[in-house]
């Protein structure tokens, strides 16, 4: 297993050659089905952004099946610290798109109160899915020192750190491999090499002959995986996973794949990407690549993907009204939760924040229930 | 009751943490069996094992990144960073994440932690040995920043910054590691975070300081006596959050201030002071408010007696709000 082969099990025509996935068929389709909510809840989000009606969004077409695939190869005791591009993670293991567009929100039921960012999503039920900060690559060792405390307790779970080709350049990725690898901690390393680091393509983030090699050089063992098919990333992910669990150590594993849209929003790719490229990798859409695989096990009908699309558009589509119609936060949550309990200093620049609001009119009904 | 110098006191908080609670971990560069470069971890490796005293690499974004790891998966990390002036690497882990989490996740994951380091000059470190940084970590919601100057404090501080719910930056100032003794309590005792020390008592001039200047304006003070100044002294311990009531109901109780610190003075943390004191007092004054700090260069070797505030410079500038 050298970093330079591309493994693969999901063929052309949909066969896998005999390798036995040990899914059910219920876990097959809802990881399906998990790509296209995933679908749905960008092209909504987009739709809202494109509205004015929320700020920001961060599209994931092209590396669904690596983040669905990756996620289907944990359990819900793991933990998941993961990129602002991977809440197919959070999809798959039950997060609900309502919750998720009340961050894109940033509304009074948001689980960060409104204070972070759109896609910036934190959760704790039903799995870790560990609060995404903005600056590239910091959670790698985050996700290492949570590992550490894993094995302290001599605990069976791991940790999956995931990250895209940019984060291989950050500290973050340095100290988080160089730490797991010395202390053999329970982590897999999840690099989605989806080639661009917003306008940056891969030539210019490593002369490295691929991300995986850099495994080498930490003393860990790196794969690289077809990122556009979800079986080869979740096999990946649980040998990955299963080694990390007997106190192997961890594990860098390489996605290749494509990003098909902006890196966000505020990202115009027609201005980098060059259209070649684009319409090369839309040949190798995970989703479709997914559907001959189940098409040849008899599980998968037109009608049945439309079914999915239909439920996951009207499903995401009711959660968006229900996010608008929510209230926003209240003043109070711009002070609360600095400190665990709020010092003297900071309550009384609240009441005064509040007063000031109350004075201007524009203080809302509840505005000032935090004990000022 | 014993008498120990200030690092054997952090040492003695350490290890009274250690074991009133088996989550406490404590790690970074030589701190296991080599017991810390100013051996402030001395033993505990050989007392709680390498899975509670470890060496790392040497990487300080690691170490602190590595500890908002374990601080989030149930671990209490007190981490060590070597020397003051090498904790900039771990800048981003600790204001950017380490101080924000709490806030940015809603309240859903905290990262109570503690990274001790021993900051500030007096043992001719030259530009990287000796630097007092902590305004720019003044800077940071979500941080706390506290510095010992007695080793009963520097004990009962620190047990208090490792049972404290919120990531603390603890300051040791390395000038008095091993410069004073004092008694010091067995077992477990706290020291209230946010709290301010009077040094001693006095009407005349007030005097703020904290960690290694705290014995220099002691000395000051004594000076001032003997000339008839009667200085207050105190010690501020906690910079963040700071006591702001005690620092005004302080500064009122003479209206003559001056404020201490080796940090540069350039928006170092003696301007928050003077102005906290300027916006809500300013009425008590009876003269201008004094600083006494280093200077606003980077910190020199051969002449640091001169960089460093000593009792001379803070003498004059006693003697001048006195005066005024």
């Amino acid at each position: 297993m050298t970093p330079q082969t591309l493994e693969s099990v999901i063929q052309p025509d949909g066969g896998i050659d005999g390798y036995d996935p040990q899914m059910s068929e219920a876990e097959l389709l809802h990881a399906y089905r998990t790509m296209l909510r995933v679908r749905a809840f960008d092209d909504v989000s987009l739709k809202l952004q494109r509205a004015g009606r929320i700020g920001f969004s961060i599209p994931n077409r092209g590396v669904e099946a690596t983040q669905v695939g990756a996620a289907a190869a944990l359990e819900k005791t793991d933990w998941i610290f993961p990129s602002y591009r991977d809440f197919g993670m959070a999809l798959y293991h039950g997060i609900s798109p309502l919750a998720m567009m009340h961050n894109m929100y940033g509304n009074a039921a948001d689980t960060t109160k409104g204070r972070q960012m759109p896609v910036h999503f934190s959760f704790l039920e039903p799995i870790k899915f560990f609060s995404i900060s903005s600056p590239i690559g910091t959670h790698i060792i985050q996700a290492t020192g949570a590992a550490y405390a894993i094995q302290q307790r001599k605990e069976p779970h791991v940790v999956l750190a995931s990250f895209g080709d940019g984060g291989t350049s950050s500290t973050g990725f340095h100290s988080g491999l160089n730490f797991a690898a010395v202390w053999k901690s329970p982590v897999v390393f999840l690099c989605q090499n989806n080639q661009w680091a917003i306008s940056c393509p891969s030539s210019q983030q490593t002369a490295s002959e691929s991300y995986a090699i850099k495994a080498k050089a930490y003393g860990m063992p790196g794969v690289k995986v077809d990122g556009n098919d979800l079986l080869a990333v979740r096999r990946a992910t649980r040998d990955a996973a299963a080694r990390a669990r007997k106190g192997g150590g961890p594990t860098l594993i390489e996605a290749y794949t494509f990003r098909m849209g902006g890196h966000s929003t505020s990202d115009d790719p027609t201005r980098y990407v060059p259209k070649e490229q684009l319409a090369e990798w839309e040949k190798k859409c995970p989703v479709l690549r997914f559907e001959r695989f189940l098409k040849k096990r008899k599980l998968w009908t037109e009608a049945l993907r439309d079914t999915y699309a239909a439920e996951a558009f009207e499903e995401i589509n009711n959660a968006a009204k229900q996010a608008e119609a929510t209230p926003r936060p209240g003043i109070e949550t711009i002070f609360s939760d600095v400190y665990a309990e709020v010092p003297a200093h900071i309550r009384r620049q609240g009441q005064a924040a509040f007063d000031l609001a109350r004075r201007k009119g524009d203080a809302a009904a509840g505005d000032g229930a935090f004990p000022l | 009751m014993a008498n120990l110098t200030l690092v054997q006191a952090v040492n003695d908080g350490l290890k009274t943490a250690m074991r009133n609670d088996p989550s406490v971990v404590v790690f970074g560069e030589d701190v296991g069996p080599k017991g810390g470069v100013f051996l402030a971890t001395e033993g505990l490796t050989k007392e709680f094992g390498e899975g509670r005293c470890f060496d790392t690499p040497l990487s300080e974004d690691g170490i602190v990144g590595a500890a908002i790891g374990m601080a989030v998966n149930g671990l209490k990390p007190v981490c060590e960073i070597q020397f003051q002036d090498f904790i900039f690497p771990a800048f981003d882990q600790i204001v950017s994440e380490a101080a924000k989490l709490r806030y940015r996740s809603g309240g859903q994951y905290t990262a109570p932690m503690v990274i001790r380091t021993p900051y500030g000059g007096g043992i001719r470190g030259g530009l990287y040995h000796s630097q007092s940084g902590e305004a720019y970590f003044c800077h940071t919601p979500g941080l706390k920043v506290v510095i010992p100057s007695t080793p009963y404090d520097a004990k009962g501080l620190l047990i208090a910054s490792i049972e404290d719910p919120d990531p603390v930056l603890f300051l040791e100032p390395k000038a008095l590691y091993r410069t004073l003794k004092g008694e010091v309590p067995e077992g477990k005792y706290k020291v209230d975070l946010s709290t301010l020390r009077t040094v001693r008592e006095g009407r005349n001039v007030t005097v703020f300081c904290y960690g290694a200047m705290v014995p220099v304006c002691q000395k000051a003070a004594d000076q001032a006596a003997e000339k008839g100044i009667e200085c207050l002294v105190v010690d501020l311990r906690t910079l963040l959050p700071l006591d702001e009531e005690g620092v005004l109901e302080a500064a009122k109780q003479t209206g003559r201030v001056v404020i201490v610190h080796e940090a540069p003075r350039f928006c170092g943390f003696g301007g928050e002071i003077s102005a906290l004191i300027a916006e809500n007092a300013i009425e008590y004054m009876e003269s201008p408010i004094a600083r006494v700090t280093g200077f606003d260069t980077p910190f020199p070797n051969t002449l640091e007696h001169h960089y460093m505030p000593d009792d001379r410079r803070v003498l004059d500038a006693i003697e001048h709000v006195w005066g005024y």
